[in-house]
C-alpha cells in the first residue's frame, strides 16, 4: 500500500477509454484518506476484510452459545451467562435461543460470508487480476463499503432492541415477523433486522455494478473474455446474480417493513389471530389493525428469489479461488478451463430457477414442487463437472501442500459431501422426510462453512503475500488447517445422522420430547468439537498478526503463479502496476514445455 | 515446503519508479457510465418487478378485487400521465440541444422537464392528502397496500430524478455540457426515461383495470 517513491507524474488512473490523460498522483495521501475514506480498491477490499474476519468472530460467538443450550440445556452459562443473562439466572432462556440462530445466522451471510468473497476478495482482486489500476468508480466504491456502516449499526440496534433481538429466524417468515405482538423479537427488533439488510443490499449492489462495469471495461490489453482467471468468472457472475436477484429482496423487505410499521397487510392473511386477538381491520382497532388479504407464502417466494441464488453468490466466488489456487499448486493448468467457465454460468442461470425447493413443505402446489425439483437436480450437471475437472487438475500433478493448497483440496472435498446431500435432498420425497431437521443444518454448513469459508481462508493464506508483502507461517498455517479440517467434520458430518433420527432445527430442548432425549450425548459431543473447532482459530488469529508485521518479506510472485495480479509489486502500490500489461495468453500455463520454468506468466511474450 | 517459495529480490520485486499510462482491451462499445447506468436500471427493473409481482398474485388471489374507478381519480392520473410522458419528450430535446452545444436550449428543456416532472409529483402529493382524508389508509385493504407501495415508490423515484434533473441544470447553467460531453444529460434521460415506463406499467394496472 505503500506509494512508490517517485516524485514523477505518474500512474494513471481512470482515463476515459480513448483517450490518455496523464495525471498526477497525489503521494501525500493524509492517514485518513489513506485508510479510512479511502477509494483505493485495495484498501476499500481490505476494510471488507476485516469488518468481515470481526463478523466472523461474533458470529462464531453466537454459534457458540447455541451449541452450549443444545449440549446443556438449561445450564448455567459459564463467565458469561452472568453478564448476559441475569435475570433467567444465568441460563438461555427460548427466546434468547431464537435470537442466537436468528442473528448467527443473519451475521454470517450478510456479514461474513457475502463480504468477504465479494466484497473483499472482489475488491482486492477484480482489478489486479484483469490487469486495471482500480475499479471504474472509486467513488462508489468506498460508498459501497461505507453502506456497511448503518447496516452495521442496525444490526447491533437489534441485539439491544426490546424482546432482546430479532428473533424470526434468518429467513423471516410472516407472520411470526411481522405481526409486532407475535413474539418479544417480533417487536422493534425485527424492524432493525429489516433496515440493517436493506443497507447490505445497497453496498452490494453498488459493488456489483462496478465489479461488472470494471471487468467489462478495464482489462489490460490481450485479457480477453477467456483468458479471465476463473475467480474473476465467478466473481462477474456473483455480480450479475446480485444485481438481477438483490433488488427483489429489497422489494419484498420494504413490504415487509411496511406490513410492520404501516401496517399493511402484504403478508397477513384474512381472518388472522395472534395471542388470541385478531389483527385484521375488520374486527381490530382501525388505528393499529392490519390489512389483511395478503400470502405468507408470498414472502417465501420473494425470500427465496433472492435467498436461493444468494446461496450461489456465496460459492460461485469460492469456486473461482479455489480453481486458481489449485493450478497454482498443483502446477497444472486448469483440466477444461471453458467447461468450468460454462459451469459457473450454468449454476448460476439454474440458481434463478430452483428457489422453490426451499418451500416443498409450505403448502405449495405440489405439481410446482416437482418443477422445481427437477430443475434442482440440473445443477448436479455443472456442479459435477466442476468437481471432475478439479480432480483431473490434480491427477499426475506435483502437488505442492501448502496451506492455501490445503484449504483449497479441502473446499472440493467438503463441496463434494455438501453437494450429494444437495441432490437428494432436492428430491421431493426424501426433502418431505428430513425437512427443517438436522440434516439441513448439515447441508448448509458443509457448503457455506466448509465449502465458502475454506475457500476464503485459502485465498486468505494465498493472497496475504499480495497484500501485505509477507508469508504467513506455514507451520501455524497447516496446524491451523488439520485441526479446523478435523473439527469441522466432528461438528457437522454428525448432525446427518441427527437429521435422519429426526431432530428439528431450531429448537432450544428438543430433548424435552422423549424420542429426542437419546440425541443428547451425540449433541454434547458435537458441542465439544465446536468448541475446539472456535478456539482452534487462535491460530490463525497468532498467524495473521504475526505474519502482518514480521512474517518473511517476499516479491512479486512468490508461488511462481502466471496471473497478472503477481506482476505487481507486493504490496502494489497506488494504482497496482509500475508497467505497461500485456497479455498473451490464458491464465493457467504451468508446466509447459515452451519455457524452462514450470509456469509461464501471462504477461510473458515468447 | 518453503523452497517452492521464492524470496525476495530487490531488483526484481521492488516497485519501480515509473508508472504507465494504461491502455485496455476493447470492452463493450459504450462508455463506463453508461454501462453502469444500464446495470443500475437493470436492478431498478427488478426492484419493480418484485413489486408488481407481489401485486399480481395478491390481487389474483383476492376473490373480489375493488373496481379501481371507485376508489382512484383516474381522470386526473391520466391526465397527470400525459404530463410524465410529455416531460420524457422535453427530456429528448434536452439531449438533443446538448448535443448541439446549445446551452440556453438544454437550460429550457430541462427546466420544462423538471417543470412536468414536480407537477407530476405534487398532483401525486395532493391524490394521497384527499385519500388520506377521506380515510384511505394503506392499513384498510389490500388494494390500499399495494396502492401505496407501487405508486409510492415510483414517486420517490420521480423525486430523485427531478434533484438529479435540477443538478444537471445547475452544471449547464455553469456551462459544464458540450457537444463533445453531453454524458450527464444522457445518463440522467435514460434513468427519466425509465421511471416514466415505469409510470405506464403501473397507471395501466393499478388505475386502469
Amino acid at each position: 500500500m505503500n506509494p512508490p517513491p517517485s516524485a514523477e507524474p505518474a500512474p494513471l488512473g481512470l482515463a476515459p477509454e480513448g483517450t490518455v490523460h496523464v495525471h498526477h498522483e497525489h503521494h501525500e495521501i493524509g492517514f485518513i484518506r489513506k485508510y479510512i475514506f479511502s477509494t483505493d480498491h485495495k484498501v476499500i477490499g481490505m476494510q471488507f476484510m476485516f469488518t468481515g474476519l470481526i463478523f466472523l468472530v461474533l458470529g462464531g460467538l453466537l454459534a457458540m452459545a447455541i451449541r452450549w443450550q443444545l449440549a446443556f440445556p438449561w445450564q448455567e452459562m459459564p463467565v458469561i451467562g452472568r453478564l448476559l443473562f441475569p435475570e433467567t439466572g444465568r441460563v438461555v432462556s427460548p427466546e434468547y435461543y431464537t435470537m442466537l440462530f436468528t442473528m448467527h445466522g443473519t451475521v454470517m451471510i450478510f456479514f461474513v460470508i457475502i463480504p468477504l468473497l465479494t466484497g473483499a476478495f472482489g475488491n482486492f482482486l477484480i482489478p489486479l487480476m484483469i490487469g486495471a489500476p482500480d475499479m471504474a468508480f472509486p467513488k462508489l466504491n468506498m460508498m459501497g463499503y461505507w453502506a456497511m456502516l448503518p447496516a452495521i449499526f442496525f444490526l447491533m440496534l437489534g441485539f439491544g432492541a426490546e424482546g432482546g433481538g430479532p428473533a424470526a429466524g434468518w429467513t423471516a417468515y410472516p407472520p411470526l415477523s411481522t405481526i409486532t405482538s407475535a413474539a418479544p423479537g417480533s417487536a422493534s427488533a425485527q424492524t432493525y433486522w429489516l433496515l440493517a439488510l436493506t443497507w447490505v443490499g445497497v453496498s452490494s449492489m453498488m459493488g456489483a455494478v462496478n465489479y461488472v462495469t470494471t471487468i467489462a471495461k478495464m482489462r489490460a490489453p490481450g485479457m480477453t473474455l477467456y483468458r479471465m482467471p476463473l475467480s474473476i468468472w465467478g466473481l462477474g457472475v456473483a455480480a450479475i446474480l446480485q444485481l438481477f436477484a438483490l433488488p427483489v429482496l429489497t422489494a419484498a423487505g420494504f413490504m415487509q417493513l411496511f406490513d410492520r410499521v404501516l401496517h399493511t397487510g402484504f403478508f397477513t392473511p384474512t381472518n388472522l389471530v395472534v395471542n388470541n386477538v385478531g389483527v385484521d381491520y375488520a374486527v381490530a382497532n382501525p388505528e393499529t389493525a392490519t390489512a389483511a388479504g395478503g400470502h405468507p407464502l408470498l414472502w417465501q417466494h420473494l425470500f427465496w428469489f433472492y435467498s436461493h441464488p444468494a446461496v450461489y453468490i456465496m460459492v460461485v466466488p469460492a469456486m473461482g479461488f479455489a480453481s486458481d489456487i489449485i493450478a497454482v499448486h498443483a502446477r497444472k493448468p486448469i483440466f477444461g478451463y471453458k467447461p468450468m467457465v460454462y459451469s459457473i454460468a450454468g449454476i448460476a442461470g439454474l440458481g434463478f430457477i430452483v428457489w422453490g425447493h426451499h418451500m416443498f413443505t409450505s403448502g405449495m402446489n405440489p405439481t410446482v414442487g416437482m418443477v422445481f425439483m427437477v430443475s434442482t437436480i440440473m445443477i448436479a450437471l455443472p456442479s459435477a463437472i466442476k468437481v471432475f475437472n478439479w480432480l483431473g487438475t490434480l491427477w499426475g500433478a506435483r502437488i505442492r501442500f501448502t496451506t492455501p493448497m490445503l484449504y483449497a483440496l479441502a473446499f472440493v472435498s467438503m463441496f463434494i459431501i455438501g453437494g450429494l446431500s444437495g441432490i437428494w435432498m432436492a428430491a421431493t420425497p426424501v426433502d418431505v422426510y428430513i425437512h427443517d431437521t438436522y440434516i439441513v443444518v448439515a447441508h448448509f454448513h458443509y457448503v457455506v462453512f466448509a465449502g465458502s469459508v475454506f475457500a476464503i481462508l485459502a485465498a486468505i493464506y494465498h493472497w496475504f503475500p499480495k497484500m501485505f508483502g509477507r508469508m504467513m507461517n506455514e507451520t501455524l498455517g497447516k496446524i491451523h488447517f488439520f485441526g479446523t479440517f478435523i473439527f469441522t467434520n466432528g461438528v457437522f458430518y454428525m448432525m446427518h445422522q441427527l437429521g435422519i433420527a429426526g431432530l428439528m432445527r431450531r429448537t432450544a430442548d428438543p430433548y424435552s420430547y422423549e424420542i429426542y432425549a437419546h440425541l443428547q450425548p451425540l449433541n454434547e459431543a458435537i458441542s465439544y468439537c465446536a468448541f475446539a473447532l472456535f478456539a482452534w482459530q487462535i491460530f490463525f488469529v497468532i498467524n495473521f498478526f504475526h505474519s502482518l508485521f514480521w512474517g518473511r518479506r517476499v516479491g512479486r510472485n512468490p508461488w511462481q503463479a502466471t496471473t497478472l495480479e503477481w506482476q505487481a509489486p507486493s504490496p502494489p502500490g497506488h494504482g497496482n502496476f509500475d508497467h505497461q500489461l500485456e497479455v498473451h495468453r490464458g491464465p493457467y500455463e504451468y508446466s509447459g514445455p515452451e519455457v524452462e520454468e514450470d509456469y509461464l506468466p501471462q504477461t510473458r511474450k515468447l | 515446503m518453503s523452497d517452492a517459495i521464492a524470496t525476495y529480490d530487490p531488483a526484481v520485486d521492488a516497485p519501480r519508479a515509473h508508472h504507465p499510462v494504461y491502455d485496455y482491451d476493447s470492452g463493450p462499445p459504450v462508455e463506463r457510465g453508461k454501462f453502469a447506468i444500464w446495470l443500475f436500471l437493470a436492478t431498478e427493473v427488478m426492484f419493480f418487478t418484485g413489486l408488481i409481482g407481489a401485486y399480481v398474485i395478491l390481487r389474483s388471489g383476492t376473490a373480489a378485487w375493488p373496481n379501481p374507478e371507485n376508489r382512484l381519480a383516474v381522470f386526473l392520473t391520466a391526465i397527470n400521465t400525459f404530463v410524465l410522458i410529455i416531460s420524457s419528450w422535453t427530456m429528448v430535446r434536452a439531449l438533443f440541444a446538448a448535443q448541439r452545444g446549445d446551452r440556453g436550449g438544454i437550460l429550457m428543456w430541462l427546466g420544462l422537464t423538471i417543470f412536468f416532472g414536480s407537477a407530476f409529483v405534487s398532483v401525486q402529493v395532493y391524490e394521497y392528502f384527499e385519500l388520506v382524508k377521506h380515510g384511505s389508509l394503506p392499513n384498510v385493504d389490500i388494494f390500499w397496500s399495494t396502492f401505496y407501495i407501487m405508486t409510492g415508490f415510483h414517486g420517490s423515484h420521480v423525486v430523485v430524478g427531478v434533484i438529479w434533473l435540477v443538478c444537471a441544470w445547475f452544471k449547464a447553467l455553469r456551462g459544464g455540457y458540450s457537444e463533445r460531453n453531453y454524458l450527464g444529460i444522457e445518463l440522467a434521460g435514460l434513468y427519466w426515461h425509465f421511471v416514466d415506463l415505469v409510470w405506464v406499467l403501473l397507471f395501466t394496472i393499478v388505475y386502469l383495470f
